[in-house]
């Protein structure tokens, strides 16, 4: 193997490094700068850093959001509301990967496909399917109605977020599922059996620990995306619902008051990166 | 055995739920009636009135050719970064190189968006470009997002090959540039069109990023389509999300098909 590059076959390198230096590594410098800077009736609207005045540095964008009750109750409903759909996602996406696992050697390729297959379709497209299910007049209603239950308020509301994350990211969930539980070895788990394991025990002490690494990597596929969701919370979500997502683009797109949304983008990155260190550790470890 | 057979019930249901909204949604988009929640008959009225709509067809073309553009640009910078992440097993600053193209994978699209917009601005201050926020700004964007695709699928694909072939090339006589030309690139090909289409769609269904680095001037598919439901459930946004929905599927079977062709 060729461990280096070499003379011209540099530009292999330097050329997408260069690039994602300046057009995602940069960004979030910038982002940084914005988070500090004062905000200003102008266009950009904020005031710049540094002039002949010398620096002009502010922490009042994050005291702000301290301070401020709606920032603080978003955050701790956005870690709320992605930890609960992590749970769901695993709960549900892991017999869903077990069953494709386990599946006939020609049916686990297209069953995979079939899973997955929602997440290349859009995710307004998809979110926009529920508003015609949840909606007060819309089918699930009327199904209600023919049973003769009262209609339900199923949208704008804390249910229907949930269940639009959920539905968003379960095929996140069971991509990394799927690939540690095929690589299981089944003679272990005969093994265990031999010694007298239930299926049940066994599971537990054997599957279970072996496909760890499968369910950590799931359940940070779905957690990190889900914990910045915006148009779940702002399509399906009433109100009442704030997740860092929706507030960062309301602060930017109504409020114009873009240095409170870098400081609250800057929120989100600090959550963020714990997890994407740890789920890039883990994959560099594997690969 | 009764797990599988449990885990096999919620696979099933696992996937009427992944699918039936869709379903519904195609189902409802040929209904005759004005009236969403009643059923008039089947009806193509909706998909006409689509096509006649002046301002879902510029958006439908602009969509349809950022998507293009980006594809193509996250293509040559993603093949570049997966043939090095595969090849280069060592180079100054590799960690920070692989955290930055895995990091756009699963980054919430409103840190990608938000961040990058204020780069935009950034630099119109500084240098004057870009002075109109559109095209080229969505494209930028989009391809570096599209770009982590395409070197995870590439970089699978040269880590797969047989070194041997390449080898035997060589010691046949062949020049490095024929060798690349000749065999690895014959043998990388499938993967390079399966990012290429996994980039395109990723385009084609973004919201969030491209609604920040967007300007007044250019309004894409789904930001079209998102102004549209804010307001409400219709027949023609339904007939609308039905198409991109066949267009999606059929770009992401087509690189799911690719990506399993066996280099022969």
């Amino acid at each position: 193997m060729i461990a280096r590059p070499r003379g011209t076959s540099w530009f292999v390198v330097a050329l997408p490094y260069a690039w994602l230096a300046v057009f995602f590594l940069a960004p979030f410098a910038i982002l940084a700068k914005i988070g500090i800077s004062e905000p200003a009736n102008a266009r950009p609207p904020y005031l710049p850093l540094f002039d002949e005045a010398g620096f002009h540095g502010t922490l009042a964008n994050f005291a702000l959001l301290v301070s401020d009750r709606i920032y603080v109750s978003a955050v701790l409903d956005s870690l709320r509301i992605a930890a609960t759909c992590t749970v769901i996602c695993l709960l549900v996406g892991y017999p869903m990967a077990y069953a494709i696992a386990r599946a006939g050697r020609s049916w686990r390729a297209p069953l995979l496909l079939l899973v997955m297959l929602p997440f290349w379709t859009s995710f307004v497209v998809r979110t926009y399917a529920w508003m015609g299910l949840l909606r007060p007049t819309g089918i699930v209603n009327a199904a209600l109605g023919w049973l003769g239950v009262e209609p339900m308020q199923l949208m704008a509301n804390d249910f229907a977020v949930h269940l639009g994350i959920v539905y968003g990211y379960l095929p996140f969930m069971v991509l990394p599922l799927y690939a540690a539980i095929e690589r299981l070895d089944r003679t272990l788990l005969e093994a265990a059996a031999d010694l007298g394991a239930s299926p049940l025990r066994a599971f537990v002490s054997v599957t279970l620990p072996l496909t760890a690494p499968g369910i950590l990597a799931g359940c940070l596929l779905v957690f990190v995306p889900a914990v910045g969701e915006f148009v779940v919370p702002d399509l399906l979500g009433g109100p009442d619902t704030l997740m860092i997502g929706k507030l960062v683009w309301n602060e930017f797109f109504q409020s114009r008051d873009w240095p409170v949304a870098s400081a609250l983008a800057i929120v989100l990155v600090v959550i963020v990166v714990a997890p994407v260190v740890l789920f890039q550790h883990r994959r560099a470890r594997v690969a | 055995m009764t797990r599988p057979r449990t885990a096999t019930a919620v696979l099933g249901a696992g996937l009427v739920f992944l699918y039936a909204p869709i379903a519904v949604l195609i189902v409802y988009s040929f209904n005759a009636s004005r009236l969403v929640s009643v059923w008039g008959g089947w009806s193509l009225h909706w998909y006409g009135e689509l096509f006649r709509n002046a301002r879902m067809l510029e958006s439908a073309a602009l969509s349809l050719t950022v998507a293009v553009t980006a594809a193509t640009l996250a293509l040559t910078l993603g093949a570049l970064a997966g043939y090095a992440m595969a090849r280069y097993a060592r180079f100054p600053g590799r960690a920070l190189f692989s955290g930055m193209l895995a990091a756009p994978l699963m980054l919430p699209e409103i840190l990608t968006g938000i961040s990058l917009l204020l780069l935009f601005v950034a630099m119109e201050q500084a240098m004057g470009w870009p002075a109109e926020r559109g095209f080229w700004t969505i494209v930028i964007a989009h391809a570096t997002f599209g770009a982590a695709f395409v070197a995870v699928v590439v970089q699978a694909r040269v880590s797969g090959l047989d070194r041997a072939l390449e080898e035997a090339a060589a010691d046949l006589g062949a020049a490095p540039a024929v060798v690349f030309r000749t065999v690895t690139l014959p043998l990388i090909a499938p993967a390079l069109a399966a990012g290429w289409l996994l980039a395109f769609t990723l385009s084609l269904d973004d919201l969030v990023i491209a609604s920040f680095v967007s300007g007044p001037g250019a309004t894409t598919l789904p930001m079209l389509v998102y102004s549209s439901i804010r307001l409400g459930v219709s027949p023609q946004i339904n007939a609308l999300c039905t198409l991109i929905v066949i267009a999606a599927s059929i770009a992401a079977l087509a690189a799911a098909r690719l990506m399993r062709m066996k280099a022969s």
